[in-house]
This record gives C-alpha cells, structure tokens and sequence, in this order.
C-alpha cells in the first residue's frame, strides 16, 4: 500500500468516530444513543479502562486494544478515535481558513508538565478521586462539550423552528423543554472548549502533548513502540515540508528526527513528502544503545507520600452536606446524601468511576441526571447526580446503564430496575399542604408508581403515608410536590443501593355485572 | 315608492346584509347543517361492548358526530395520557376509543384533529406505551406535544374563586371543537378522577391546583372552557392506587362508556358507575354550586344501553 493514502484512511476514521460522537450527544430525540453508544465508546481509551476495572471481561477491553495499538505503531488512538483531537483538527483547519498560515511551527516538548499532569491523574485515580480524569479525560471533556454547549444551542435551534412551525399549525416538529441548566456546567466546558479553541488555533496538537493525561500515557508507550515513523536519511532531500504540517511539532528538520513520543500517528507527513523520506521503521534498531535510567529517589519518595496525602484525602470527599431548602414558615432538613444514578451499586461506587462525560445526561429522556456541582462533594464536581427538582427518574427506563462507557454505571434489566432503591423517601408533613392548608393535594402519592406513598384518611382529608420498604427512591414525589418554596417530601440517597419490596397485592373485588341496570 | 327610491333601497339593504355577512357571525345565520336535530338525550350509558363500538352506539343516540362537529372545523381531543403505562393498566384513556372519535370527527367533516395531553409521566413513553400515539396518528389525527410551556397561554378564568387565571394550551384555544375523553379512575385525593379532573391536562402549571385547594381548582377550571362533548371511557378502571395504579390487579373490567354535553352530569354518573356519592366529592358539588352543571341525574333524559 501506498502510505501516501494513510492519512486519508486516518480522516475517514477519525469523522466516523467524531460523526458517532455528534449522534449521540446531540440526538434530542433521545433514540440513537442505546443503539450506536457501545460503538462509539467501545475504543475511548479512559471509559473502557474504567469500565474494564467494573466488568473485567474482553467486552470491555477496548482500551487493551488502544494499548496494543500504541506499543506498535504509535498513538493511533489520538488521531482517528479521539473526538477530542478530531475537534481540535477541525479547529486547526478553521483557523488555516480563516488566517491563511498554512503551517505549523515546531514546538518545544514539555515533557516535565505532560508527565507531571499524568503522574497526578494516576495517583487520584489509584487513590479513588476522579476529579483529574474528570477534567482531563479527552473523552469526555468532548462530551461534556457537546453535553453543555452545542446539545443546548441544538434544542435552541429546534425550538425555534419548533415554534416557527407552530405559527403554521403544523405540530410534527415539537419543541423540548430544556428542565435543567447549569451555568456553571455551561461555564466548565466553555473554558474547556476556550482551552481547546486556543491551543489549537495555530499550535495544532500542543493540547496533546501538553495537557492530556491519555497523550502522555500513550506518548510514554509509543517511545518503545515497535515499529515508529522516522525520517529516512538516504531519501530525505531536506525540504521541511513535513516538520510544516505536523500537527505536533514533534519533527526536527535539521537533526532529521521525530519525537515519536509526541506523535499523534496523523500521517500528514507522508502525504506530503515528495521523496519517500518519511517511513516506518522496526525498533529496537540493531546496535542501538540504550542510555541508563538514572533513579531519582528524592523524587519517587516525594511522590510516594504524595500519594499518601491524597488517598486520606479521597476518605473526607465523602463527607458532605447538601441543604434542601424548607418552606420559610417551617423546618429545613438536610439531605445528607444526594441520590445517584440507577446500577451506580454504591455513591462511593460511582464518584470513583465516572468520568463526567455527561453521555447519561444527553441521553437520560426525563433529564433527571444532571452534572453535580457539589452534592457528591469536592471529587464530585461535574459527576452526574439524580436531580429530583428537574425531573424524576423514569420507572421502566434503564438507559443511562445502558449508554455508561465507564461502568460508574452498570446495566440494569428493567425488571430488576422496578425494585432497585436508590434512595428513600422522607416526609415532612409540617410543610405538606394537607398539613399547613387544609386542603387535598396528593401530587407525590399520585405520581408514585410503587405506592409506598399512598394517601390514607386524615380527618376528612388524606395524608401521606410512607411505606419506604416499597420505595425505589425515583423521586417522583419530591418532583411533584407543589409547596414552594420548600419540599415536604423528599429523597434521602442510599449511600449504597438496596432492593426494595414489592407491594403484595391481591386482585381488586368488584366483579360488574354487565347485564344489570345502571345504578343512577 | 317608486323605481329609483326601490333600488336606492334595494342597495342599501343589499349592503347591510354583505356587511352582516362580513363582520357578523354568520355561521349563526346559515349552519352548515340545515337537519340539525337537537338530541333528545342529554346523556347516554352504555355497557357490555368494546369501547369503539359503544362509542358508535353512543354517539348515534346523541345525533352522530355531525351534531357536534361541523364541516372544516378544527377539532381537539383532550385523552388522558397522564402515565407511562400499558392500556389495561387502566391509566390512560383507551386507545380504540380515542381512534373511533377522530374517525367519526373527519367523517363529520372536520378539518383537522388534534390530540394531546400535558403528560405527568415522560410525555413520548407516556404518548407511546399508552397506545394513543400509534392510533390517534393511524386515524389521521396530528399528534401535539403538551411538554413544552410555549404552547400555553395565559388566559382569565373570569368566574374562578381561587384559581384567576391560567396557562392553557392553544389547541384549547384555537380549536373549533372541543372533546374531552377522560377515563374513569380513583384519585388518592379527588376520590374519583373523571371530566374535571381530566382539564386539569390542558393547563401547564399543576403544581398550583395541588397548593391551593384541589377541589377548588378543579371546578374553578372548569369554568374555563366547558367541552362540546364529554365522553367517559370506563373499559378498564382503576378502583384503587389510582390515578396511575401499581398493576393490573388494581384494574376491574367493566365495559362501560359515558356520554354527555354537561360535564358535571357526566362526572355524577361516572362517579355513580364508580359507586361514589357524586354529592359527597367536593369539586362535583362546588362545580353545581357554580352553576356549571347539575348532579340531579333525574332531571336529565338518560338513554341507557346494555349490550
């Protein structure tokens, strides 16, 4: 094969990736996401790992594959599978449009940040505390991107035309209702996207080699990959134009060598090299020396108690408060545990699985999951939370398990979902309308689906009754209850997910007969 | 008077009717339908059939369709759609029903038909699992989201006590007719759920209902906009854990069906068929009290039909 056509095989990869990335977090109808998720996320190397770690089974060991792939020939994950390095080639082409330079620089190779960030990252995620993956994680920044920004200025756009339509009479495209926005999310991933933007405007992929965890890992494999691309001294006629559209800078002209450690395997200089210069060459080359490694013990002792440091750290992440505010004539309560996602197992569980790429969240259809700012606590950041004033969980649904390419969430059967309690259910009758009014209300009751909130006489009015033993803990009650400004009833998290009961039930009596006179 | 004094007047009088014809309500002067017959019930029972097939029977005794929907009028059928559940779950207005009423409007000759409800469930697993998507759409009638506040209009409810106002759905609005297909089913805090309760739907904001006295709500509401028809499915009814019931087992087969004009005399009989004292259910009363409706069943002229 003509290696000339690498990079075009590279482009037609790497947009069906990006193409797959763009269905399902933008996907308002919410259809596509069960059916090409596991393709999509199969390959990105962070979620699979993860996941790898919740189900050690060959399903999840795409990223197995991403390692094989780079002890071999490079990192070919950074190139063609990432959305992350797409979007930041599709930013490098804009800004080759919009400003006419045509070439990239050589850049120096910072080689002291990029595995300072990386040895970081590897010590939270041993210790259990994701925030590091959770912001660094090219995956899922870009779906936290997508999740943020574009999926909102997506519904934007079909609510306008939506609306638009209506003026019509015509129906059949309908408007969705955005129920939760945070700004502070919003905020996140515009200063992620900024980042990108800015980076890669006119330095192509320093973002790569710079600040990504996964570049760095994956650079570090690739310096002993078994076959690199180097620069073919006999053939090479010096005329730099492959150091001009390396996207890494990693090509020096005049030593004629390629830091293959920084190379994200694009392929941009064989297409352009005249002469054949550029090839792929086997290592470990014959009567090559290898430089000793010296050890630096100050280091690695500083580094080993600085993993101490932040696995006690990670214990106190979990001590946390969130404050349910209460109707301003009566009590406030404390939810001491926020409520989180269904197959999550445990809060514990998931905090130290999820890498906040916000696919549950475009993909949940009630738009219950929303990413937490701090219910979880401090390594919660960003990880998505059950939050019961944007909507409640869906009884039958199972598709955040279903999308989760980390297994922070595990797949749940929909049978095994209708009696998995994530929470139960605390009543504040002081603040219950039937209490304070005088009057029926019933919203939380009406919407329970398991009734263990049911309604039973008070006075002549009716009450709530908690029976927790049968509550999921969905938060349809607390979604549905109308005292403002404060709930009166609630979800309290299970710190660890239970089974709930079935409410034994017999066939209602009532037999009708049907050839009898009508009773008025 | 003489020739030109005939025609000045014949131009005048000719002018007045064009303007008449114009700007006045013309469709007053001329129905479509010249053999309007009132119906001579103002209510009809039926039991013992499929719930299309009553409806037909129903309907016919009522002077079909045509007496309610006029050629090129603009419909909407209000179904309760409220829960993501199955049809014999009972949860939601049955779905055969609702396709027989859209197929008889457009033989009437409606202009368009259209279905919605403002779900408390997901509102497309709700408009799908409970059938009323796939039938409504079957029948030729446009399926309308009620999730999304920009269809609601806030409108006076002039004769409401505590609620004054509202958020109601332009279909309500905008729509010539007006048909209201509630299904009969317990209410842990309306007691039964029929007619009424069923308007609840059309409104956007029902946390306000649940604040500020149920009861109240639901017959201040009803005041609104009284539908043209009201037709009660109570196939499959839920007699208890309603209005959304935990399984089939809370479901009793009664095979009945509802029809009327006055929507309090309907939900008394309803609430009768349910085996409720309609007078002992706040909302039904203060609905009489307000003069919305009667509950005095005997003052009506009620077909009843056994199949």
């Amino acid at each position: 094969m003509n290696l000339v056509h690498l990079k075009k095989i590279r482009i037609i990869v790497s947009s069906l990736f990006f193409v797959l990335v763009l269905a399902v977090y933008l996907d308002i109808t919410n259809s596509l996401q069960v059916l090409l998720s596991p393709i999509l996320v199969y390959l990105q190397f962070i979620p699979s790992l993860l996941k790898f770690l919740s189900v050690p089974v060959l399903k999840a060991g795409g990223f197995i594959i991403i390692l094989v792939l780079a002890s071999l020939f490079g990192r070919i994950y950074c190139s063609s599978i990432c959305p992350l390095g797409t979007l930041q080639d599709i930013i490098s082409f804009i800004a080759k449009k919009l400003n006419g330079k045509k070439y990239f620089k050589r850049t120096t190779n910072f080689k002291a940040l990029r595995y300072s960030i990386l040895s970081l990252t590897t010590i939270f995620f041993i210790g259990g505390n994701l925030i590091l993956l959770d912001i660094l994680d090219p995956f899922s920044n870009t779906g936290k991107i997508m999740t943020n920004i574009f999926r909102p200025l997506v519904l934007l756009t079909n609510n306008i035309i939506a609306f638009t339509f209506e003026k019509l009479n015509i129906y059949a495209v309908y408007p969705v209702e955005i129920k939760a926005i945070s700004f502070l999310m919003v905020g996140v991933s515009t200063i992620i996207l900024l980042t990108i933007v800015l980076m890669s405007f006119s330095k192509g992929r320093l973002f790569c080699n710079t600040i990504c965890p996964v570049g760095a890992l994956l650079g570090l494999l690739s310096k002993f990959s078994f076959i690199r691309i180097t620069i073919d001294e006999n053939n090479c006629n010096s005329c730099n134009l492959c150091e001009k559209v390396c996207k890494s800078g990693c090509i020096d002209k005049k030593a004629k060598q390629i830091d293959f450690e920084r190379c994200v395997s694009c392929y941009n200089c064989f297409s352009v090299c005249p002469n054949e210069g550029i090839t792929f060459r086997k290592f470990p080359l014959e009567n090559k020396k290898y430089n000793e490694v010296k050890t630096d013990r100050e280091r690695r002792e500083f580094i080993s108690k600085t993993f101490l440091y932040l696995l006690s750290l990670t214990s106190l992440s979990f001590i946390q408060n969130k404050i349910i505010p209460k109707k301003e004539s009566t009590v406030r309560t404390l939810k001491l545990n926020t409520v989180s996602p269904p197959g999550s197992i445990s809060i514990a569980n998931f905090t130290s699985r999820c890498t906040a790429c916000h696919l549950c969240v475009s993909s949940c259809p009630a738009q219950v999951l929303q990413p937490a700012l701090w219910e979880y606590g401090f390594t919660g950041i960003l990880q998505p939370y059950m939050d019961y004033s944007a909507s409640y969980c869906t009884y039958d649904c199972t598709i955040c398990g279903d999308v989760c390419p980390t297994g922070a969430i595990l797949p749940v059967e929909s049978i095994e979902k209708k009696t998995l309690q994530i929470g139960k259910t605390t009543f504040v009758k002081e603040n219950c309308v039937v209490e304070t009014e005088k009057t029926e209300c019933g919203a939380c009751a009406e919407h329970c689906p398991t009734k263990a909130v049911k309604m039973v006489p008070y006075g002549n009015l009716h009450l709530p009754e908690i029976k927790n033993e049968y509550c999921v803990g969905c938060g349809a009650c607390e979604h549905a209850c109308p005292t403002i400004p404060y709930k009166a009833i609630y979800v309290e998290g299970n710190k660890t997910h239970q089974v709930a009961q079935k409410r034994p039930e017999e066939k209602i009596k009532g037999e009708v007969n049907l050839k009898s006179d009508f009773p008025f | 008077m003489d020739r030109r004094e005939f025609f000045k007047k014949s131009l005048q009088a000719g002018a007045l009717t064009g303007a008449a014809l114009t700007f006045g309500n013309y469709k007053e002067l001329f129905p479509y339908n010249k053999y309007l017959t009132p119906s001579s019930y103002d209510l009809v029972a039926i039991k013992g059939g499929e719930p299309d097939v009553m409806f037909d029977k129903a309907i016919a005794s009522m002077g079909g369709m045509k007496a309610f929907v006029k050629k090129g009028q603009t419909v909407v059928v209000k179904p309760n759609i409220g829960w993501d559940v199955s049809p014999e779950r009972g949860g939601n207005t049955n779905p055969f029903l609702i396709s027989r009423i859209i197929k008889r409007c457009f033989e009437a000759g409606a202009k368009d038909v259209y279905v919605f409800d403002h779900t408390c469930d997901d509102w497309k697993r709700s408009y799908s699992n409970s059938g009323i998507e796939r039938a409504a759409k079957d029948a030729g009638a446009k399926v309308v989201s009620g999730a999304s506040e920009g269809y609601y209009q806030e409108v006076d409810v002039k004769k409401g006590e505590v609620m004054k106002n509202a958020k109601v759905h332009e279909l309500i609005l905008s729509s010539d007719v007006f048909i209201n297909v509630p299904i009969l089913k317990s209410h842990g805090s309306a007691e039964v759920t029929i007619g009424m309760k069923n308007l609840m739907g059309i409104v956007w904001d029902r946390r306000f209902w649940h604040r500020n006295d149920l009861h109240r709500c639901i017959a201040d509401f009803s005041s609104f906009r009284k539908p043209d028809l009201t037709i009660v499915d109570a196939y499959y009814v839920i007699k208890r854990n309603g209005p959304r019931g935990i399984s089939t087992e809370d479901v009793v087969t009664m095979k009945s069906q509802l029809i009327g004009k006055d929507i309090v005399a309907v939900d008394s009989a309803a609430a009768k068929l349910f085996g409720v004292d309609p007078n002992e259910i706040d909302y039904i009363k203060y609905a009489e009290e307000m003069k919305l409706g009667t509950t005095d069943l005997s003052r009506l002229s009620i077909n009843r039909i056994i199949m």
